[in-house]
């Protein structure tokens, strides 16, 4: 059994010309790291709380999103409460907006323990101390009596993964736990995460917009666009051979850090912009922004997501393209 | 950039001693101390480094937000004025630089159209004649990639990219001798955040403007910019040619910002102990 398991996951919202989800299927198993990729708006964030249960207001739900085994489409409160107060942890982008700013650090830690766990003062601090100290943090019992201003953007993050570990979860679902951060402090967080992930042999899906991050990071990628998942393969496989063109377009998109000499080579942007909710296609919903977009194929019924090699592609051409070779993907003129 | 032979390109800007300090009680925090750089026609600097270093002081303090405490910058040979009265200084001084920022509500008037706004700034600087601003509108929008519907677009019916693109061809409309960027690009998807830096890189090689572009992405400074500068708590650790800083960086902190970037064999832990051993003891 999977840890995390999206079978379908469908989302819509009314008064939207498109699904915010539109059939996500996603495995996460214990031990392992794995991404979701994609820009703005495409739907990464609703797909994350949606293991925590927690569904747009208003919206359609259909599929399922299983985690250990339970079905949180349709959940009762008890079921809820299992997962979110135990199997399940989530860090947000912006620690300060997660923390109320006028309660100690040691308040925010213990108080879950002590109301739904029921454990003592004592033993609550106890168990934050050693948290506090196991994210990193260099003065544990001053923490404890610090507000939220007092800390540095990258030491507010720490106590939010420790605050994450409370109740001890088998999954950690990370969305842009580093974005808000400069790149010394995100390796910094990403060391403790990934630490913590090791030791404890947890499950971690990270949600990023950064494909070089999630590379650096994780075993496995997906990447989805428009509310879909478009590619998913190992990282290796995913930066060697992109199958989708619009993985082939994101990976043409960022610059590199390391290039030969001379000046660098032009980056290749994506035409146009990501499409919105009151947008829709009646096929691939990159076609208008794809060179590969054949009239007559691509405007019909959405791509599946099939296997190729050993990536999983939605794209109807992934036959043909699948054996261009990547630099022959991201070129501007095929 | 110059090519070898070429005569010796036009300074825009310079910039000497460059120290602000900011007082809360009786602690004092130097921001930015003995800063100093020359920007020629059509160059383009990348200021890097980590939050709290002293990026955005920098930039505020080229356009004259904020007033060094000691140093000088002059633009085009003339000192850049500490204050300004009257509206000729004002247009000169908007004139002599411009800004972008992270956020493009800053630069835009949300309540009129991005067209409106383009024209607004173009009467402000002299042009008379409604159809040639018109006409000059519409230029600066398609050097930025924009078209009719954009201009007609109130700023928060676009997208993140084409908001953006708009306060940068609100900047161009000045036609600034210098434009700097702090963290322009840094909110925006990377399909679109592509499309901005081609769209900077052909400005520059088209109108010879000067850049400073304030970033703590060190691939995309590689991109954009000829040299880097190189900012911990304030102070300048190293400032070369950007390829020369990458290939061989040459201070612990310049070598630790490059190895902070994620890429296959990126090694997270050891970067935050040799974080450690460079902050020292606190
Ligand atoms: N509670 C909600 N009610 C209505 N619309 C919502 C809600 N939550 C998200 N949306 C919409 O669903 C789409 C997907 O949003 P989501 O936050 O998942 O994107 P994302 O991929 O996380 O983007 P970002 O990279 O900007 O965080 C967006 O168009 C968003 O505006
Ligand atoms: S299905 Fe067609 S439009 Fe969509 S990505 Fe593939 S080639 Fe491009
Ligand atoms: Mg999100």
């Amino acid at each position: 059994m999977a840890l995390l398991e999206y079978e379908a996951l469908s989302i819509s919202l009314p008064g939207t010309a498109r699904p915010v989800l539109d059939g996500i299927d996603l495995t996460v198993r214990a031990g392992e790291v794995v991404a979701l990729v994609g820009e703005s708006g495409s739907g990464k964030s609703v797909t994350a709380r949606a293991a925590l249960g927690l569904f747009p207001a208003g919206a359609t739900v259909g599929g399922r999103v299983r985690v250990e085994g339970t079905d949180l489409v349709g959940a009762d409160a008890a079921e809820l409460r299992t997962v979110r107060t135990g199997t399940a942890s989530m860090i947000f982008q912006d620690p300060r907006a997660g923390i109320n700013p006028v309660r100690r650090i040691g308040d925010f830690l213990t108080e879950p323990l002590r109301l739904v766990h029921r454990w003592s003062r004592e033993r609550a601090n106890a168990r934050a101390l050693e948290l506090l100290a196991a994210v990193g943090l260099p003065d544990p019992v001053r923490h404890l009596r610090q507000f939220p201003h007092e800390l540095s953007g990258g030491m507010l993050q720490r106590v939010m993964i420790a605050g994450a570990l409370t109740v001890e979860p088998r999954l950690l679902l990370c969305d842009e736990p580093t974005t808000a951060l400069d790149v010394s402090t995100q390796a910094e967080i990403m060391a403790v995460l990934g630490r913590l992930q090791r030791e404890r042999d947890l499950g971690l899906l990270l949600i990023t917009h950064d494909i070089d991050l999630a590379a650096a990071a994780c075993d496995r990628i997906y990447v989805m666009y428009a509310g879909r998942i478009v590619e998913t393969a190992t990282t290796a496989e995913l930066f060697a051979a992109p199958r989708h063109p619009y993985t082939a377009g994101l990976l043409g998109s960022t610059p590199p850090l390391t290039a030969p000499e001379g000046p660098p080579a032009r980056l290749i942007p994506i035409p146009g912009a990501p499409m919105g909710l009151l947008d829709s296609a009646p096929g691939c919903a990159f076609a208008a922004r794809c060179r590969f977009a054949a009239p007559g194929l691509c405007d019909q019924s959405p791509p599946p997501l099939e296997l190729h090699g050993t990536a999983l592609v939605a794209c109807h051409r992934a036959d043909e393209l699948v054996d261009a070779q990547p630099n022959t993907l991201m070129r501007e003129d095929s | 950039m110059t090519t070898p032979g070429a005569p010796e390109a036009r300074t825009l800007l310079q910039v000497s001693g460059l120290r602000k300090t900011y007082r809360s009680g009786a602690s004092e925090l130097v921001a930015v101390d003995d800063l100093s750089f020359t920007l020629t026609a059509g160059g383009a600097l990348g200021i890097v480094g980590e939050s709290g270093s002293g990026k955005t002081t920098t930039a505020r303090m080229l356009i004259g937000l904020e007033r060094p405490d000691a140093g000088q910058i002059l633009v085009q040979g003339e000192p850049l004025a500490a204050t300004v009265r009257g509206k000729a200084a004002r247009l000169a001084r908007a004139k002599a630089v411009q800004i972008v920022f992270q956020d493009p509500y800053l630069s835009l008037d949300g309540r009129i159209s991005i067209g409106a706004t383009l024209d607004g700034v173009l009467r402000l600087h002299g042009h008379r004649d409604p159809a040639a601003r018109a006409a000059r509108s519409r230029e600066l929008l398609a050097q930025v990639g924009l078209g009719e519907r954009e201009s007609a677009s109130l700023p928060r019916k676009l997208s993140g990219g084409q908001r953006q693109r708009a306060a940068i061809a609100r900047a161009l409309a000045v036609e600034p001798a210098v434009l700097v960027l702090d963290e322009a690009v840094s909110a925006l998807d990377v399909s679109v955040q592509a499309q901005v830096l081609n769209l900077l890189t052909d400005i520059r090689r088209s109108t010879g403007i000067g850049l400073v572009f304030v970033s703590h992405d060190l691939a995309v400074v590689r991109y954009v910019c000829d040299e880097a500068l190189v900012l911990y708590r304030g102070r300048t650790m190293e400032h070369r040619p950007v390829a020369d800083l990458l290939n061989s960086p040459g201070h612990p902190y310049t070598q630790l910002l490059l190895a902070s970037v994620p890429r296959p064999g990126w090694d997270p832990d050891s970067i935050s102990s040799r974080r450690r051993e460079l902050a020292g003891p606190r």
